[in-house]
């Protein structure tokens, strides 16, 4: 069993806004589902399946299909924090070929702008999170998770900071065709050395953008999509994996993009060398940098190498990523940025993508997720798309 | 420098599994999983071994002594600026924890460094790590 063309991607909406303090988080994610379906050229009566992560309101998906007014046969909650909405299409072509639904919405939305959130703030789980005593009152916070990955992966590869500040570069020369983004300005290496020191290594332009706002996107089964007057989005493969410390086994310079990429290629029958375009979730530079090598673009210990090189920017490098401007310029939801990361990657496969930063003939795209902390535990997700 | 001094560490979260490990801080002791059935170390310490599911596991003092695996100090956002770690202890297994009593400019991966335990907000000690005397 397999989803390899068993369903496509016919909608896919990023909502405009990116600091919304008078509206309600249930409210940006109608908007943007209202978003998803005028340009997918459905109506609400067609929408067979919902999917949402649990930060959704209320109950997640009961409160959600409840105020949206939705008629569904299939929910999913699947919660692997921002690489959930990667996790969620692969679901929702999984629930299409079960035969459990045939149009799934998707949909994310979030406010931590409004609300004051902050990547230096320590994370509380719960008490029932059985890794809360133990971490929790370390200060643990997102930012320093991922700056001792980083810290780690200098000891070991020598990878130095001007090269993580090449993916901020890169992401910057993208975002500044894109009127929505929170950081439209060109930035160079010097500047992102200049910036703050936050966590160190990682500073202050090593980090993504806090933004409110939302997406949500529409998977469909192929007839329902081939009658549809969108270009054809296919999904090819997907995979999705944990990893944590294992009990005290801590590996920081490896993360779960290691097994979710290999079983996404797999399943889509393509190797990383043939990707033209990829999504690749930038909550930190860090975060770009491990996978890259996790993936296969690049060996192990070579990320350095290969973004300083230039590889991430479209129309000069071998792999242009996140051409929205990504999490690092444009905007990062609801603090999870998987599903603008396949926003993106249907745009580019559509030939929507800014004409500056359009990849020519772009079939083939990879959009990849990362949630929790690479510091502790998280989870990815890999999905491969193309363009029909 | 004591920078811990001047920080406020919020005390764990203790519930009935975990009592123990918090009940031997409070005597100077740092716990850390052991399995009788596949011999392997863990941490944080749980009732049943996450690498066998063993439900023979003992909770045994470690030795307290360690290397820095990694580290970041946070600078920014926070009231005073703390450095968060992993130690891989001598016992094997990496534990997240504070290095205290220390330059945090002066740090390295690989340092050697010893447990001290440090008060948190209800009196809770939490143990932490300083650069290794001598
Ligand atoms: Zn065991």
């Amino acid at each position: 069993m397999t989803i390899n063309g068993k369903a496509y991607v016919v909608g896919a909406y990023e909502h405009p806004t990116r600091k919304a303090p008078d509206k309600s988080v249930a409210q940006l994610h109608a908007e943007s589902a209202r978003g998803t379906l005028l340009d997918a050229g459905l109506t609400k009566e067609d929408i067979d399946g919902y999917f949402c992560a649990t930060d959704a309101p209320g109950l997640g998906p009961l409160s959600m299909v409840d105020y949206m007014g939705l008629k569904v046969r299939h929910v999913d909650s699947t919660e692997t924090g921002g690489s959930s909405y990667v996790v969620h299409v692969a679901h929702a072509a999984q629930a299409i070929a079960m035969g459990k639904c045939n149009v799934a919405l998707i949909t994310l939305a979030g406010r931590p702008r409004s609300e004051g959130s902050s990547g230096t703030q320590a994370r509380n789980y719960g008490a029932a999170a059985p890794d809360v005593a133990f971490e929790f009152p370390y200060g643990m916070a997102t930012a320093n998770g991922y700056a001792m990955v980083a810290r780690r992966h200098m000891y070991e590869f020598g990878t130095t900071s001007e090269q993580l500040a090449w993916i901020k570069v890169a992401a910057s020369q993208h975002a500044q065709y894109n009127e929505h983004a929170i950081l439209r300005n060109v930035v160079t290496v010097e500047d992102v050395m200049e910036s703050p020191m936050i966590a160190d290594p990682l500073r202050r332009l090593d980090c993504c953008v806090v933004s409110d706002g939302g997406g949500a996107l529409i998977v469909a089964r192929p007839e329902i999509a081939k009658q549809l007057k969108r270009p054809l989005v296919k999904i090819l493969g997907a995979g999705e994996a944990p990893k944590n410390q294992n009990g005290g086994k801590v590996d920081l310079t490896t993360c779960a993009a290691a097994l979710s990429g290999p079983a996404a290629f797999a399943e889509a029958g393509v190797k990383p060398s043939e990707i033209q375009y990829a999504s690749i979730y930038d909550s930190f530079t860090i975060t770009v940098l491990m996978q890259l090598e996790d993936l296969g673009f690049c060996k192990k210990g070579e990320g350095g190498k290969f973004v300083a090189d230039g590889n991430l920017i479209s129309g000069s490098g071998k792999l242009p990523f996140n051409t929205d401007g990504g999490g690092l310029c444009n905007n990062h939801p609801a603090n999870r940025g998987g599903m603008t990361k396949v926003i993106e990657a249907v745009r580019q496969l559509r030939g929507e993508a800014h004409p500056k930063v359009q990849v020519p003939n772009c079939t083939l795209a990879l959009a990849q997720g990362m949630g929790g902390n690479l510091g502790s535990r998280h989870a990815s997700g890999t999905l491969i798309m193309e363009r029909q | 420098m004591n920078t811990t001094a001047q920080r406020t560490i919020p005390a764990p979260l203790r519930n009935s599994e975990n009592e123990p490990y918090f009940a031997a801080a409070e005597e100077g002791k740092l716990l850390v999983g052991k399995c009788s059935d596949c011999s392997e170390y863990h941490f944080y310490p749980r009732t049943i071994c996450p690498h066998c599911n063993s439900d023979s596991v003992e909770w045994l003092p470690s030795n307290g002594k360690g290397v820095i695996y990694s580290f970041s100090t946070m600078r920014r956002g926070v009231p005073v600026p703390y450095t968060i770690a992993y130690v891989t202890l001598d016992e094997g297994v990496s534990m997240m924890t504070n290095i205290v009593n220390a330059d945090p400019d002066s740090l390295n991966i690989g340092d050697k460094v010893e447990v001290v335990f440090e008060p948190t907000e209800d009196g809770t000690p939490l143990p932490m790590f300083q650069p290794l005397s001598g």
